[in-house]
């Protein structure tokens, strides 16, 4: 077993982390008053808490996130979606963000389409519930649609948006970011082309630094080629 | 043509040249498959395996689903081309039993209550056998589960231990485990031991010998794990410095 002195750093599960259990914090386990690591990822202390940010991993549905979600079934009272999650999200008819009759579901959103939703409730069971019922969420009818590492999303997003903001105006694209590790994209297809590009790069080398200047220049470069 | 069975240890030495309590070469990739959630590919020896990790994810069959905890489902599975004469495509006797043993060797370190309701899946895909697959597979599985991003509580690591010509020797190759007197696959995570099978007899003297072996090797096999999920992540630093000469 490794003891794991120093901050920031790469850790694989069983590390010892600590022997101070109260220490404890999300990714990492107690056994025999001592402090493991849970996850492979990456240790941090945060106000005196041992953390291990997972590197990789499934996204795990939490109340309040907006999520881009999949049409996988219809049924009398809503669609049933995949969220990229361990769990199918359900979309109740009364959620639409209009009025929609029981025979008429699939007028409106068909199998395969895509929505921009938010996860209002999650039971003890983990049965998810979404909504359209808001101004910014709706049904996405037009662009595409890439997914990243759900881990990877923070940097996409940037500082208080730098990143994504970023995008958006050097590409000229929408660009809507599920939590879920879904990036849907919109605008002409040259466009759209690149801003693929870029978000897959963001991805890869998300754990590096000065990642937003590699990537306007990534930006400029492709657009010279055009 | 049945082959003879050889003189296993000549002047100390095996039939490849290695010690009694000496492993053979051990290669690890981890993270080598796009599309799934964990992969490794290993190489032990002659062995070469690969194993994929999809999941957490929805139960299918539903009726296999549990309110309360995700399922761990792990299948073992020889190429055909893996063996000498071909070995007939799909689960038999035998990858059905094994199967079962890597999973409950793999099970009590998975925190399956994060998930209730949904399924792990582990493919573990034998390309090239010599003895010793099962022990391999575990290895490659167990790192699979940590790059899936899965919390498990530590890595598992496994090994082989036997006897032949009255002699105890770790990791078995082909012709002792077809020909030799004993093979015991042991697999320890966390010091605890999550797989211990015997084929043959041993003495009570033998086996606490043999177990001891494998335990210790278990301890070397760790570092080799441990090592190859931290290469993976150093790429990608490595990556960074690449990007940051050729941006200059």
């Amino acid at each position: 077993m490794v003891v794991i002195s120093e901050k920031k750093q790469v850790v694989v599960p069983g590390d010892l982390l600590s022997e101070d259990q109260s220490s404890a914090g999300d990714g990492t386990y107690v056994e025999d008053g001592k402090v493991y690591s849970l996850r492979y990822g990456v240790f941090e202390k945060v106000k005196g808490k041992l953390k291990v940010i997972p590197l990789s991993g499934k996204y795990i549905p939490s109340t309040g996130d907006v999520v881009i979600g999949k049409v996988i079934d219809i049924n009398f009272s809503g669609w049933n979606t995949d969220i990229n999650a361990p769990y199918y999200a359900f979309l109740r008819a009364n959620e639409y963000f209009k009025r929609v009759d029981a025979d008429e579901l699939s007028r409106h959103l068909k199998i395969g389409d895509l929505i921009l939703a938010k996860i209002i409730q999650i039971d003890a069971r983990m049965r998810i519930d979404l909504t359209l019922n808001e101004p910014s969420l709706r049904a996405l009818r037009s662009g595409r649609m890439v997914e990243i590492s759900t881990t990877r999303i923070p940097r996409l997003i940037g500082r208080s948006g730098s990143m994504v903001n970023m995008l958006k105006r050097e590409l000229k694209c929408d660009i809507l970011i599920g939590q879920n590790g879904r990036v849907w994209v919109d605008g002409t297809d040259e466009n759209v082309d690149l801003a693929i590009r870029t978000i897959v790069k963001v991805d890869e080398e998300a754990h590096t630094s000065g990642l937003t200047d590699r990537i306007s220049e990534f930006i400029q470069k492709g657009k010279e080629k055009k | 043509m049945k082959k003879e069975k050889p003189d296993f240890i000549v002047d100390g030495k095996r039939l490849d040249g290695r010690r009694p309590d000496e492993l053979r070469p051990i290669k690890i990739e981890v993270g080598v498959l796009k599309r799934a959630d964990g992969s490794c590919y290993l190489e032990m020896g002659d062995n070469k395996i690969i194993a994929a990790v999809y999941g957490p994810r929805e139960v299918h069959p539903r009726h296999d689903q549990e309110a309360t905890h995700a399922i761990v489902r792990y299948r073992y599975n020889m190429a055909p081309f893996s063996v000498e004469d071909r070995k007939r495509p799909g689960p038999d006797r035998r990858s059905v039993e094994l199967s079962k043993v890597s999973r409950q060797a793999l099970e009590p370190l998975v925190m399956k209550e994060y998930y209730p309701r949904s399924a792990i899946d582990i493919f573990m895909e034998v390309l090239q056998a010599d003895a010793g697959t099962r022990t391999a597979g575990i290895n490659a599985a167990s790192l699979a589960l940590a790059d899936a991003g899965i919390p498990i509580k530590g890595l598992v690591s496994a090994c082989s231990v036997g006897k032949v010509d009255d002699t105890v020797v770790l990791d078995l190759m082909k012709d002792e485990d077809n020909f030799g007197q004993a093979d015991m696959p042991v697999a320890v995570s966390r010091g605890k031991i999550t797989l211990l099978q015997m084929d043959g007899h041993l003495t009570q003297d033998e086996f606490h010998r043999a177990l001891e072996m494998a335990i210790s090797a278990c301890k070397d096999i760790y570092e080799l794990q441990r090592k190859a999920l931290l290469e993976k992540h150093s790429k990608i630093s490595f990556a960074e410095d690449s990007a940051k000469e050729e941006g200059t």
